[in-house]
């Protein structure tokens, strides 16, 4: 919509002259401009240009729908109301039904946690047919770190799911709907992404999967802001992607440890020193998401994967409708699932935390189960 | 004020200069056929010139207080407007209390936070408020929601509108005192279907949108709120020239403020967070630079101290500073249920 011609809008015949004589060609570039820019650029009267404007604002502007609306459209047109079970009871139940379509949600975890193993499980998932909870379509999984094991993942579909992958014909068909990329390089990646904007929805694309998107931004060169605006265009693509194609879009974070740089308080909070708080998560863990304040606030789930005195937990970050619970979980040759499907409410910004202790062993005990 | 300030093209202008007429006086007694003449332009052209520059002027006013300056209002005229002024309530008694009552009508307030710290909550509760009937002190008025992120939730608002017509059946009970069951006869669909939900996906169709909301509002005069969540997403990617932003920004913040003001309704902002370099260290600030912070009437930080949501009220032309904690619960926002809170007056 943004690019609409302005020949293609109707406006009197005199001010759409002047504006192609202008080289203003799109609504984008008359709408950038404030309403005196454009008396100075076009030298035509300032109703003249309200009057065009408003029409051109007019065609631009996105169509109104009431909320009731857009939940009856939900519910009637998408599976379980525009959520895909992700198998774990306890969370699909704080997250009304499970992952959420159109927006994106985030794995973000210390190395060797288990992001990968719920990647795998959550493609399986997706490529099974509606009964037996799937979304009966196709996985585009984009492969960064080279993690993807398809053994692991027929390995996981045969414990789970035993009826469907004994037979070697359905295996294959299920195992043939998970397309995985890899590409090396950002660029690379910017590439795929628009082919797959163009391909979604023919080829019936019912999940996207990212892992890890961290790995990509890290290998450039970029520090600090520049990174910054290198990553904006991508969130700003994959959150249309994910809107425009009503899919879940699953990507995975990194962690990092906490520099000096973070800021975590206001300028009002460091001015008051009586009665403010410390916040006692500060002291306690030294790791936080990767990629930055910005996608934190673009992705709209964030689920913290962490290690805490040898037990793994799943938490609810970011929801705009889970309370923060945590779950914990361990990873069999099934892929996750969860010990216990009541979740453990964390109050404060703890459910943020990333924690990384005692992991070691569980590095070994799970690993065993693997090869 | 001179001709240089007057909204007519550039040519026109530079023809009126060029003619010798550089003040509005001397515009005042010439006829349009001999200022056709002079400029050489079409007498319609002329007459358009003319009108525009008498209106500039000042014209008569049938309120004899504002005849010494054009569209002025007595201040004690004003103050009848304000002691009528609607709030909206959040919900919070202790965040209503800070607020003067709630979100105040015809002022823009911005309102950001880190992450999930409850901006689309709040955004929420407040779109689902607006429709509280007259009878339980609200507005029952509609509501816009602009979406810029993607990140209302359905489901959500459902239990929000559903846990609202709750309290209200509650409060209703306890003014009867009868005890009976009197259920209120609005169902969380009703509310649902007040909320205009509009989703944009680039800085282009948000001023656009802005630019129609206008027509928008004519045609339904009943909205009371407008929620952008959040204004700041489109804006911080795509531009490179900071100062066509600022401009562009500032622009958006205008109409906004002009869409309050005309219609008496609230216009709610919700804002990320960014990190600023300050003084040898770095703190969290709301997005959208030093620029911004100035177009906003009202502003209110939401932020984690210790283990509880505060909000804070950074800038208010009527309101003291203060901060007030509140929760986000399955119910909407509500007070905070710790024993030890206190509004903490700054």
């Amino acid at each position: 919509m943004a690019n609409k011609l302005i020949s293609e809008i109707p406006l009197p015949k005199s001010i759409a002259n002047v504006f192609s004589a202008r080289n203003v060609s799109t609504a984008k570039d008359a709408l950038s401009l404030t309403e005196f820019e454009l008396m100075e650029l076009l030298d035509v009267g300032l109703t003249e240009v309200r009057s065009a404007l408003l029409q051109i604002s007019e065609i631009v502007a996105p169509p109104y729908q009431t909320a009731l609306s857009l939940m009856e459209q939900r519910f009637q047109n998408e599976h379980l109301g525009g959520h895909f079970p992700t198998g774990l009871k306890g969370l699909d139940a704080a997250l009304c039904g499970g992952i959420p379509f159109g927006v994106l949600t985030e794995l973000v975890g210390p190395a060797g946690i288990g992001k990968t193993q719920f990647c795998l499980k959550l493609s399986l998932l997706a490529s099974l047919p509606t009964n037996y909870g799937g979304l009966d379509g196709r996985v585009i999984y984009i492969d960064v770190e080279s993690k993807f094991s398809s053994r692991r993942l027929l390995e996981i579909g045969l414990r789970s799911f035993p009826e469907i992958f004994q037979m070697k014909e359905m295996a294959q068909e299920m195992a043939g709907r998970i397309l995985v990329l890899r590409p090396t390089s950002l660029a690379e990646f910017t590439q795929s992404l628009e082919q797959i904007k163009v391909s979604l929805l023919q080829n019936q694309v019912k999940m996207l999967v990212i892992d890890s998107m961290a790995a990509l931004v890290s290998g450039e060169h970029e520090q600090g802001a520049r990174r910054q605006q290198t990553l904006s265009w991508h969130i700003s693509f994959i959150k249309s992607l994910a809107e425009f194609s009503r899919i879940p879009v699953v990507v995975t974070n990194q962690v990092r440890s906490r520099n000096h740089d973070d800021a975590s308080r206001y300028c009002f909070q460091v001015q008051s020193r009586d009665g403010a708080i410390e916040t006692p998560m500060q002291y306690d863990s030294h790791l936080v998401a990767a990629l930055g304040i910005q996608w934190a606030h673009a992705v709209t789930t964030r689920l913290v994967l962490e290690a805490k005195s040898g037990e793994r937990f799943i938490k609810v970050a970011k929801s705009p409708i889970s309370p923060p619970l945590a779950f914990p979980f361990h990873i069999t040759s099934s892929g996750i699932s969860l010990l216990s499907d009541d979740g453990k409410e964390v109050m404060g910004p703890e459910i943020n935390a990333i924690h990384y202790q005692g992991h070691n062993e569980i590095i070994n005990f799970g690993m065993e189960g693997l090869h | 004020m001179e001709i240089w300030r007057l909204p007519i093209s550039a040519s026109q202008r530079g023809k009126l200069i060029s003619a010798g007429y550089t003040s509005l006086s001397s515009l005042s007694s010439i006829s349009s056929s001999d200022l056709a003449r002079e400029l050489k332009v079409s007498e319609s052209e002329a007459m358009n010139i003319l009108k525009v520059a008498s209106h500039s002027r000042g014209s008569e006013t049938s309120n004899a207080s504002c005849s010494i300056v054009e569209g002025a209002q007595s201040a004690w005229d004003m103050l009848h407007d304000e002691e009528s002024l609607m709030h909206i309530t959040t919900s919070s008694a202790d965040l209503d209390n800070i607020l003067g009552g709630g979100i105040h009508c015809k002022e823009v307030t911005e309102i950001g936070g880190v992450p999930g710290i409850g901006k689309t909550q709040l955004g929420i509760q407040v779109a689902v408020n607006v429709q509280i009937p007259n009878d339980f002190g609200g507005l029952g008025g509609k509501a816009i929601y602009i979406d810029t992120e993607g990140s209302f939730m359905v489901e959500r608002a459902f239990q929000i509108a559903e846990a609202c017509i709750e309290d209200m059946s509650e409060y209703n009970r306890f003014l009867r005192k009868d005890f009976q069951e009197c259920k209120i006869k609005m169902l969380p669909q009703d509310i649902l279907e007040n909320i205009f939900y509009f989703r944009i996906c680039s800085y282009t169709e948000q001023i656009a949108l802005i630019n129609y909301l206008d027509k928008f509002l004519s045609e339904h005069k009943d909205v009371k709120v407008i929620v952008v969540d959040s204004v700041t997403f489109h804006f911080r990617q795509d531009f490179d020239d900071m100062a066509l932003r600022t401009r562009v920004l500032s622009g958006m913040a205008l109409k906004l403020m002009n869409l309050a003001k005309r219609f008496s309704l609230a216009v709610v902002l919700l804002n990320q967070v960014t990190t600023k370099h300050t003084e040898a260290s770095f703190q969290l600030a709301l997005a959208l630079g030093d620029s911004w912070s100035h177009t906003c009437t009202n502003r209110i930080v939401l932020y984690w101290n210790g283990n509880e949501r505060y909000a804070y009220i950074d800038k208010s032309p009527s309101l003291r500073s203060a901060s007030a904690a509140y929760s986000v619960t399955a119910r909407g926002i509500r007070n905070s249920s710790s024993s030890c809170k206190r509004i903490k007056m700054m």
